[in-house]
């Protein structure tokens, strides 16, 4: 590593730590190195990797997965799970003036035992699973506390009820003894994060706190965490993926690729002069909510017919008569929602988990059966075909024209076939072509996402998860659609890569005449990608406006309060932590 | 405070940094590679199993082969070798002159009586020597029903004289020979009972995990009651009513029949279950939208990912078919002499008189249905751990 830079005294406002505010490092690490020894090879998961934590200041490890960040951040703690093992460098540790070296401590000796949870306090990404569901949110943190602390029983139940206060859980009295099934995400990420506070820590270190999380709880938990550090004076260790995130809430930034940190500095320089070509690159790729369509295609006729109405589409699950003619509980997923699609347009449709936008988008194919409403395509000039009404049979061709492209590339692609049988599938279903002419069009289509036609022979898991959503995307081609339903189709990927999807999609749309009907919770990504915004809030449609005015002047409260929770991936410009909230 | 700025050096790399430890080549191979090829790698890693694997393969080669195998007639009775212990089989003998000269041989009997109880009691005498070979002449037989032949692999090379290498039963019968044709019997049982619960259990099973419903529902109830009968008197009840003209070869269709009748059920819940758990995969969804029919979709991309965990069910659906035929047959109901099954050799171990004078005759049958069960059980589970090479 080499020293390229160095910037100078930078002051930071709101600034009120408890603790004197050093300039030593409470926590250092040099030149780390791990390996996993695997059967066929030795990984270098972590490499040489050096930096510090100081009190009151926000450290962001940012890299695609398998950069080797989560794994940094566990060999901190030491539970870096078999067959990783630590091969070299130094992790001091100096919160009270003893520095200690980490990584020289024995496994599972006493030192370690009090140093997790106690010194370094540690939040998940996924806070279902790493809170019991058997015992209560209360009792959980009780016993940390007891463990560490050895509180009473009494004292500890006064501390847990504070700690729910300070993590802003409203009525923590009550809360102290419900279940983590009763919690929804973000109280159950905000339970996670008393739990790490409990023993008072003077490190915080956050593996991807609010990946699971819709935005505008993102939002709330970025700034639950932003306001205890600083109240706090705890260091932050911040593992993300998401370059808006980092944006709003770090001091410093160290980008990690391949194990390694290849770039590292203060966060303005970063985003602002990066240096390493692979943070340029990284940084180019991210979707800018304040970036229009990428591509300036020519506005939505609309006063041409559209290609495919929704009219009043709406799915209630339950709510059938039970024995004795009481009805039972009904939940209406999509509630009666219309829009229209013209030819060659590309509709968003965005909303949170839960808000009905999958179920939306199938129910438009019907692979689940809407309830009520209409649903009317289009195919050619004046033709008209009611597709509720459809036979089995006839679906089977509307199906052939209006294709869906899933969100997991793993899930969507039967491991059992060869990446040519998985494309031609649909062509050898349709019948009517020879296994030369099928070959022919599947080695075009495979040309036509950017894969060579050699790999035809492949079976998926011989392909990353970018190139596998290609090979779904050209099985979404081969029978020559006019609609493509993309439902999350870019969630599952890297920054990076999600962005060549979306160019390599446009690109298509450019050669072939085909509309998008986009589904996503990623309003930046919606925003590059679509013409026409549709925000969907508890199964229903909100607002619906051109992207543009979606984005940037929305009239819904709801739609306002979405938006303003997105993070913006500009540190001169952080929008989240001031947003506009909503209250439903 | 003073933010360092560092980068690393501008060269890019392409992947994750690996030092290889076996020679690797192996990448291109495992790319084209399908679903078998990686199930045979990830079971191929399970040692244990692949040792049961082994002797399952053997156990059915004695049974292929039994007539050959086999020193003699299981039904050849002599009444002046009863109850007579295992011979020890020795290498070398040595002449008068003091000469050692390799000859492979058994030592013959005496018989001592008990002057008290004139209980007849066999000891090997050291001076009768019954030379022994390989690829011997003996009882002709007809390998497969097709092919006449009398070589034996090993036998003594005067027919007349007594070999038991396992010792013999209440009525002088080579034991060795009885317990190689009780592997034919006993082995193939396993394999047609669980041929016809495997048609039973697929074709119920996959119907209740597509269809669901009312489908599901009649058929889970059906498996319910099954499951709920008692096994051991109802195979009793069964068995008793078998006709006692019946060839004993109808009789081995039938008990086969009724062990399988009960087996099924546990095959048609998995079935059922993995049915339910890829019906909503998305890549089965994504075939119905390619246009598939159901015949497709089920026989195209339900059953290819099914048939690795039915094989798994299968196996260890084998052993319960073993000893359900085994106990059957000890409790004197299943297969009936002069048929030989492993069973129907415990029957002679019945009393402790016997199991105290004679203990072969339990020690050998009882052994290998343990060999055999084990076997099936550790292979099955291998094979359940490698059915799904793409999880994780």
């Amino acid at each position: 590593m080499t020293e390229v830079s160095a910037v100078g005294e930078i002051t930071r406002v709101g600034e009120t730590a408890q603790r004197p505010a050093s300039s030593d490092p409470v926590l250092s690490v040099e030149g780390l190195s791990l390996d996993f020894l695997l059967r066929r090879h030795i990984l270098h998961a972590v490499r040489n990797v050096s930096f510090t934590l100081e009190r009151g200041k926000t450290l962001c490890l940012v890299g695609e997965s398998g950069s080797g960040k989560s794994v940094t951040a566990r060999a901190l703690m030491r539970i870096v799970d078999k067959p990783g093992k630590i091969t070299g460098g130094k992790v001091v540790l100096n919160t009270d003036g003893n520095p200690v070296d980490v990584t020289a401590l024995p496994d599972g000796s006493k030192e370690i035992l009090k140093l997790r949870g106690g010194k370094i306090g540690l939040i998940f990404q996924e806070p279902m699973s790493s809170l019991s569901p058997v015992h209560t949110i209360g009792s959980q943190i009780i016993e940390v506390l007891r463990l560490h602390r050895a509180m009473s029983k009494k004292e500890a139940r006064a501390e847990t009820i504070e700690l729910l206060r300070q993590v802003e859980i409203s009525n923590p009295e009550e809360m102290i003894d419900r279940y983590t099934f009763e919690f929804s995400g973000g109280m159950r990420q905000r339970a996670m994060i008393a739990m790490a506070l409990a023993c008072d820590p003077d490190i915080l270190i956050a593996d991807e706190p609010t990946t699971a999380l819709d935005v505008t709880t993102q939002a709330d938990i970025l700034g639950l965490i932003k306001r205890l550090q600083t109240s706090r004076g705890m260091a932050l260790l911040l593992i993300t993926h998401d370059l808006g995130v980092v944006a709003e809430v770090a001091d410093e930034v160290a980008v990690m690729r391949y194990g390694r940190i290849v770039e590292m500095g203060d966060v303005d320089t970063i985003f602002h002069a990066p240096q390493h070509p692979y943070t340029k690159r990284l940084l180019a790729s991210t979707v800018k909510l304040e970036k229009g369509r990428a591509a300036s295609q020519s506005r939505p006729r609309a006063e041409t017919v559209p290609i495919l109405s929704v009219r009043d589409v709406t799915k209630v699950y339950g709510g059938a008569k039970e024995w004795f003619g009481k009805a039972a509980f009904a939940l209406k997923a999509v509630d009666s929602v219309s829009f229209d699609l013209h030819a060659g347009e590309n509709l968003g449709i965005v909303g949170e988990s839960g808000s009905g936008k999958t179920t939306l988008g199938r129910l438009i194919l019907r692979v689940t059966e809407p309830s009520e409403g209409a649903i009317i395509y289009r195919p050619e000039r004046g033709e008209e075909v009611d597709v509720r009404a459809l036979s089995k049979d006839k679906l089977r061709d509307f199906h052939r024209q209006v294709r869906l492209v899933f969100q997991d590339p793993f899930a969507s692609l039967n491991p059992r076939m060869t990446v040519k049988q998985v494309i031609a599938d649909p062509l050898v279903v349709s019948g009517g072509m020879t296994g030369k002419a099928i070959e022919e069009k599947v080695a075009h289509l495979l040309e036509l996402v950017g894969l060579d036609p050699l790999a035809m022979e492949r079976y998926p898991h011989a392909f990353s998860g970018g190139q596998r959503q290609r090979i779904g995307i050209a099985r979404a081609l081969a029978l020559d659609p006019k609609i493509i339903i993309a439902d999350e189709a870019t969630s599952a990927l890297d920054g990076s890569i999600r962005s060549q999807i979306l160019d390599l999609l446009l690109d298509i749309q450019r050669q072939l005449d085909l509309s998008y009907i986009f589904i996503s919770h990623d309003i930046s990504t919606v925003r590059y990608f679509c013409d026409r915004v549709a925000v969907m809030h508890k199964g229903k449609i909100v607002e619906l406006d051109t992207a543009e005015k979606i984005c940037t002047t929305p009239e819904e409260a709801y739609t306002k309060s979405l938006i303003s929770a997105v993070p913006s991936p500009d540190p001169r410009n952080k929008r989240m932590l001031h947003r506009h909230r909503f209250q439903a | 405070m003073t933010a360092m700025h560092s980068t690393a050096q501008f060269h890019d790399e392409a992947g994750p940094a690996v030092t290889p430890l076996k020679p690797t080549g192996g990448r291109e191979e495992i790319a084209v590679a399908g679903q078998w090829t990686l199930i045979w790698h990830k079971f191929a890693r399970n040692k244990l199993a692949v040792f049961s694997a082994a002797i399952i393969v053997l156990l059915y080669l004695i049974a292929a082969f039994a007539e050959f195998l086999a020193p003699g007639d299981p039904s050849a009775s002599r009444p002046q070798y009863t109850y007579a212990p295992p011979q020890p089989i020795g290498w070398f003998v040595e002449s008068e002159d003091g000469e050692r000269r390799f000859q492979p041989h058994v030592k013959g009997y005496t018989v001592e009586v008990d002057p008290a109880s004139y209980r007849r009691t066999f000891v090997p005498d050291d001076e009768q020597i019954v030379p022994i070979g390989f690829f011997v002449e003996g009882t002709p037989y007809r390998l497969w029903g097709l092919f006449e032949m009398n070589t034996h692999l090993i036998g003594a090379l005067d027919p007349t004289q007594p070999m038991y290498l396992l010792g013999t039963d209440r009525l002088g019968r080579d034991l060795l020979s009885r317990l190689i044709y009780g592997t034919r019997v006993s082995m193939s049982i396993g394999l047609v009972g669980v041929a016809m619960s495997l048609v039973l259990g697929i074709v119920l099973g996959s119907l209740s995990g597509y269809y669901g419903g009312w489908v599901d529902t009649s058929i889970q109830r059906l498996i319910e009651v099954v499951s709920a009968m008692p096994t051991i008197p109802l195979w009793l009840g069964l068995a008793a009513a078998i006709p006692l003209t019946w060839s004993p070869l109808q009789v081995y269709f039938i008990i086969t029949l009724i062990v399988s009748l009960l087996g099924w059920t546990g095959l048609a819940r998995e079935v059922r279950g993995r049915f339910f758990a890829l019906k909503t995969e998305d890549f089965v969804t994504a075939a119905r939208l390619d246009g598939s029919r159901e015949r497709r979709l089920i026989f195209r991309h339900i059953l290819p990912s099914l048939t690795s965990h039915i094989l798994a069910v299968v196996t260890l659906a084998i052993p319960t078919m073993i000893i359900a035929e085994t106990a059957l047959s000890f409790l004197g109901i299943g297969l009936k002499p002069p048929v030989v099954s492993w069973g129907v050799l415990l029957q002679d171990a019945q009393n402790i008189r016997t199991v105290s004078s004679a203990p072969w005759l339990l020690a050998w049958p009882a052994g290998a249905v343990v060999i055999a069960v084990l076997s099936f059980n550790f292979f099955g589970d291998g094979l359940r751990d490698a059915a799904d090479p793409y999880e994780s």
